[in-house]
């Protein structure tokens, strides 16, 4: 790497060289210099708000080799996107300098995501000589805190919540000194000067976290609610847990089943034992949550393989920068079957702060849980808690004790969710460790928001080939979102410095994100996308299709406002960026009763049976699951179209199909009766003959050219089901049936339009065995198939997608 | 159907179509009854056009109905009615015993809610052209001096008091509608609030604003004031009354009793300093015996109606419009 000499290196030269993307305090310009300086160089490098800029005077074949390396070679937490060059007049001078930032001019730099601990931070944490031992804030240029402690720009310590903790004289030496792993780290603090962990227990309690379990919790909306969920009583006036130990007293409460709410990077978790099948039940019941699945926070890779196998990919995602929960295939009854009952996934991570490391505890501190359950501090449904007021308000009464800190989060940021696909990373939730790190576009777009969807709402920011999805907001629903999403806004307009020109929202007309967008316009135009067709616009952006050919878009979801009012969710569209036409869809289908019919598939399959003509016996499972007056009214319910609009959604026939098949016939979470059909399917393993056959007809209505027909599926299942056939052999034919439709729709497609390119998107397809099953089938016939990647098949992708068809260049294609 | 409803589209039909053509102050204010001024005295005014099918339903009828709407609407800006019109546009074919059922139903109701019919008018339309019978009232009422309720007027602080139990119009006049059959039958909550507003003002005239939650439910009135009055509203769901009969059936038909329609129901909006006492004086009265305390006006989310749910979470009520489409995904 070093170079002798500069006398070796060719006649003097001089170039200006501007690297853009994160590259800011991520140990960008220390890097520089070691480089610079190794390489025999001198001039000096800079901050500027157009990037790091670094000028280098030497031999021609230094410069060279300066301009070479100085991408490749970049820091761990540098996302290096543009590397210009321009050579200058030789001026002489001798050595390298960091010369201090300069902040005027427009903002083009990025904002780093936050990182894990890294493992020169870890290894001072554990080391009783380092004065950052056990430092539950320890964190340096290649890890730690970055968009979620961010108020401004330029990024630096000013401009974040660390502004409130001036360093002392040991952190000032290591954050001025180039050649220090923490110069220039904006969150730098040790035991000195940094933030302030605290063990909050509520009044009255005891020390060691008893508490005598209290009154009974109110009633609940949610149809899984349970009437025995105990819940703490007890008040918080903010009483600090006795003993100047707040990790080791948290620990203690956790060994003896007691739950904690951890104030973590961008927002809070609540935690528990997960081997501690008592404490886990606690908690769900504390939290209303059903039988939804929780993720788990591992101390090791030794420990996760007690949970799950892992593949390298899998293995190498645990581990890095990231951290992201990893959806993986769990053993069977691991941890009791009590953390994700009735999922074929096992939601996974490593520790990825201090406190985490701290928690689970290091190398010779007593025993405590080895798992924790580490699930999203916040009313189900609502964003993630941030606020420590409001943590004292919401959390208290789920938690026993509450480990927080005192250095503000800015912004909410859960935890990201991923799983491997195919041998690829694929999002199920794109949030920490991602954002805001933009998506590169395929083509040019005006500035522009894109304000997303209702459910699991991120919102993008683009302008020219680059798109700032958000992390996760969560739920508009709850007026907590609202907030959250506009508070993330402004934070990722301020440092995208994107003005926009345009905004897109989706035509749902019930859609707060799209009335949020109506009302906050001002003068600027208001695109509004259809659903499906922002799932596909998504698909092609994130593969880099420039929009000039249509491909076919398979949308599966759950529910989209379609523009004949219907709810759409079975669609085969034709279409790019400017438009589509809808080729193919399920046949409609009443959804009786909105949102009571998602919540109970049972009424779901009874609206697919009554379209198929297939008659109500008594014997099938969700007529007997059906309280009787409930059956009767919602015979007449279908028959008269009452609160019944159509559909043609395939989640919702994911929904009949699992209760038909008698898996599940209420879901107490988001798609429960999928997740759980699939599962069954899963375990059927191969050698499950054919799959059934969906009836596809010409399109009567004139609104798309073929519909298919579940109602030949339904009547094999239940006619398998007679015959004794297994459930999960019936889950399976299923699948195989849906991917057998996906095949002839695309080949009939392909027929008639020549389209060769089918994009896999929508909720749908974060079902990883029919994601699987479909691609398998459309490669060997031929097809190019795009399943997503980089951002969620389901409407956590659909910002991306609505960025692409409103604000598009259409003369840059 | 959907401009009917109630919600958001009839109040675009009103902004866009209806008050730009009108003009005028007094419909300016946008209230269920005009309050105008005339000799120096001060008068409610109202009228609506009642078109329910079926005519006749468990607990009342169409001629309950175009009764008791008028004379609430007028109750709404503190006025006893006092004088109603009632006009008839009938369908040819109509049975005779039919319309003198309607017509007994009015007298009735008129005389329990203490108010002359005083004029009318009888048009008949070609078979076909009509429902078998439309009427349409309208009324005018004193407002006693002092009181002047308005959205306006509300400001955060102020308690929502409603009257009793919600739904049970709806569902009854749906349940015979589409033949439904409900565990155990449901009746309208048809009634005149003149006498339970007069209760409430004799505690104090110092209320901020009433409604009666009909097309739309309660749902739409709260909205409608938290617009109007700029302020946000916040409700505790589980205080807020529901008959289980009506929840059952609202469950199975997976409906929202909140905007499901009421006929002898109201919400206030009133002074902190007044709760206690205006609630004591709604209990003691016969069609206020269920009153309770569901809310209050925050200054938080200004225009935003929002529901405490049971377990700490919040979810905002919007403004009905048209079907209830799912949004989850
Ligand atoms: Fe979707
Ligand atoms: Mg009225
Ligand atoms: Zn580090
Ligand atoms: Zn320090």
């Amino acid at each position: 790497m070093r170079v002798a000499t500069r006398a070796a290196a060719g006649p003097p030269r001089r170039s200006r060289v501007t690297v853009r993307g994160v590259v800011q305090g991520v140990g960008f310009r220390p890097y520089v210099h070691a480089l610079a300086t190794g390489l025999g160089l001198a001039g000096h490098v800079t901050n500027t708000p157009d990037g790091v800029v670094a000028e280098v005077e030497g031999g021609a074949e230094a410069v060279a080799a300066f301009c070479a390396r100085i991408g490749p070679g970049a820091p761990p937490l540098a996302w290096v996107e543009s590397v210009d060059h321009q050579t200058l007049a030789v001026t002489g001078g001798s050595g390298f300098a960091i010369v201090a930032s300069r902040t005027e001019g427009q903002v083009r730099t990025l904002v780093p995501p936050d990182t894990a601990t890294c493992a020169d931070c870890l290894a001072e944490l554990a080391d009783p000589g380092d004065r950052r031992h056990r430092h539950p804030f320890i964190s340096c240029t290649n890890c730690g805190p970055r968009l979620t402690i961010v108020t401004g720009l330029p990024y630096d310590r000013a401009h974040t919540t660390m502004a409130g903790f001036p360093m002392c004289g040991a952190c000032a030496g290591e954050y001025a000194d180039p050649a220090d792993r923490r110069f220039h780290a904006q969150p730098i603090a040790c035991h000195a000067c940094g933030p302030r962990l605290r063990l909050l227990v509520p009044d009255g309690a005891r020390p060691d976290g008893a508490r005598v379990d209290g009154d009974r919790p109110e009633g609940s909306r949610v149809d899984s609610a349970r009437p025995d969920g105990a819940r703490p009583g007890g008040t918080y006036s903010g009483r600090t847990a006795p003993g100047g130990d707040p990790i080791g007293a948290a620990r203690a409460l956790l060994a003896a089943g007691g739950v904690v709410a951890v104030k973590g990077l961008g927002g809070y978790h609540l935690a528990c034992d997960a081997d501690n099948a008592d404490a886990v039940a606690l908690l769900r019941r504390r939290k209303a949550r059903g039988d939804k699945p929780f993720a788990v926070m591992v101390r090791d890779l030794p420990a996760v393989e007690r949970l799950a196998r892992t593949c390298p990919q899998e293995r190498a995602l645990l581990t890095g920068p990231v951290r992201p929960v990893v959806l993986l295939r769990g053993r069977r009854r691991a941890l009791g079957g009590a953390v994700a009952p009735g999922a074929p996934d096992i939601g996974v991570m490593l520790p990825y702060t201090p406190v985490h490391h701290l928690l689970l505890g290091l190398p010779g501190d007593p025993p405590g849980p080895s798992v924790l359950v580490m699930t999203s501090g916040n009313v189900s449904g609502e964003p993630i808690v941030t606020d420590d007021g409001e943590a004292l308000e919401k959390l208290a009464p789920l938690a026993d004790a509450l480990l927080v800190h005192d250095r503000p989060i800015r912004v909410p940021c859960d935890d990201s969710v991923v799983r491997v696909l195919d041998g690829s990373v694929s999002m199920v939730r794109r949030s920490r460790g991602y954002a805001p790190l933009p998506v590169a576009l395929p083509v040019e777009v005006r500035p522009a928001l894109a304000v997303g969807g209702d459910l699991k709402n991120t919102f993008c920011l683009g302008e020219g080939r680059r798109g700032w999805l958000s992390a996760h907001i969560g739920d508009m629903d709850a007026p907590a979102a609202a907030a959250a999403f506009e508070r993330a806004r402004e934070q990722l307009s301020a440092v995208t410095a994107v003005r926009p020109e345009v905004l897109a929202a989706d035509r749902h007309p019930r859609y707060r994100s799209a009335a949020w967008a109506q009302r906050d316009r001002g003068e600027l135009p208001l695109v509004r996308v259809q659903h499906h067709h922002a799932h596909l616009a998504a698909a092609m952006a994130e593969h880099g299709l420039d929009g000039t050919r249509r491909v076919v878009g398979v949308a599966f979801d759950g529910t989209g406002y379609g523009d004949d009012g219907a709810v759409w969710g079975g669609e085969f569209l034709l279409g790019d960026y400017a438009g589509f036409t809808r080729f193919c869809r399920l046949a409609y289908v009443p959804l009786p009763g909105g949102d009571a019919a998602v919540r109970r598939p049972y009424r779901m399959a009874l609206a697919h049976l009554w379209a198929a003509g297939i008659a109500w016996d008594p014997g099938l499972g969700p007529v007997a699951a059906c309280p009787p007056d409930e059956l009767r009214v919602l015979a007449r319910q279908v028959e008269r179209g009452l609160n019944c609009a159509p559909t043609s959604s395939m989640g919702r026939l994911f929904d009949a199909v699992s209760s038909l098949a008698g898996v599940c016939h209420l879901a107490g979470y988001e798609a429960q009766a999928a997740v759980e059909l699939e599962a069954a399917a899963l375990d059927a393993g191969g050698g499950t003959g054919p799959g059934y056959a969906f009836g596809l007809a010409p399109g009567a209505d004139g609104d798309a050219e073929l519909v298919a027909a579940p109602g030949p599926v339904l009547a094999s299942v239940i006619a398998d089901l007679r015959a004794g056939t297994g459930v999960r052999t019936v889950a399976a034919r299923f699948h195989a049936a849906v991917a057998d439709l996906v095949l002839r729709g695309c080949t009939a497609a392909r027929e008639r339009h020549g389209l060769e390119t089918v994009a896999l998107t929508g909720g749908v397809f974060g079902n990883a065995l029919l994601s699987r099953l479909c691609a398998d089938a459309l490669r060997a016939a031929g097809f190019t198939v795009l399943v997503h990647r980089l951002v969620p098949p389901n409407d956590g992708g659909l910002a991306l997608g609505q960025l692409m068809v409103a604000a598009r260049r259409s003369d840059s294609g | 159907m959907g401009h009917g409803g109630g919600g958001a589209m009839s109040a675009e039909l009103v902004d866009h179509i209806f008050a730009p053509a009108f003009g005028g102050e007094v419909l300016a204010q946008l209230g269920d009854a005009a309050a105008v001024t005339l000799g120096g005295t001060r008068l409610a005014f109202s009228t609506d056009s009642y078109v329910v099918r079926p005519l006749f339903f468990p607990g009342g009828s169409i001629g309950d109905l175009a009764v008791n709407g008028t004379v609430n609407d007028l109750a709404m800006s503190g006025a006893r009615a006092a004088y109603l019109s009632c006009a008839f546009i009938l369908e040819e074919g109509v049975e005779m015993p039919v319309l003198a059922r309607v017509a007994e139903a009015i007298g009735a109701a008129a005389r329990a809610a203490g108010v002359e019919v005083a004029t009318g008018d009888t048009k008949v339309v070609e078979s076909g052209h009509g429902d078998g019978i439309y009427v349409n009232t309208a009324g005018i009422g004193l407002i006693p001096a002092g009181v002047d309720l308005r959205p306006q007027r509300v400001v955060p602080g102020d308690v929502v008091i409603v009257s009793g139990a919600i739904g049970a119009h709806g569902v009854a006049v749906m349940s015979v509608r589409e033949g439904l059959e409900f565990e155990a039958e449901i009746e309208s909550d048809s009634a005149p609030l003149g006498g339970l507003v007069a209760a409430m003002l004799a505690v104090t005239p110092d209320l901020h604003v009433l409604r009666d939650p009909t097309r739309g439910g309660l749902a739409a009135s709260l909205n409608e004031i938290a617009a109007a009055a700029r302020v946000g509203v916040v409700v505790r769901e589980r205080a807020v009354p529901v008959p289980p009969a009506v929840a059952n059936a609202c469950s199975v038909l997976g409906l929202d009793p909140m905007y499901v329609a009421n006929e002898g129901k109201l919400v206030a909006f009133v002074p902190p300093e007044h709760a206690d006492a205006v609630l004591a004086a709604m209990r003691a009265h016969p069609l206020g015996a269920g009153a309770v305390v569901i809310g209050e006006a925050v200054a938080d989310h200004p225009g935003t109606v929002v529901a405490r749910t049971g377990l700490g979470g919040t979810r905002v009520v919007d403004l009905p419009v048209g079907e209830q489409l799912p949004r989850i995904c």
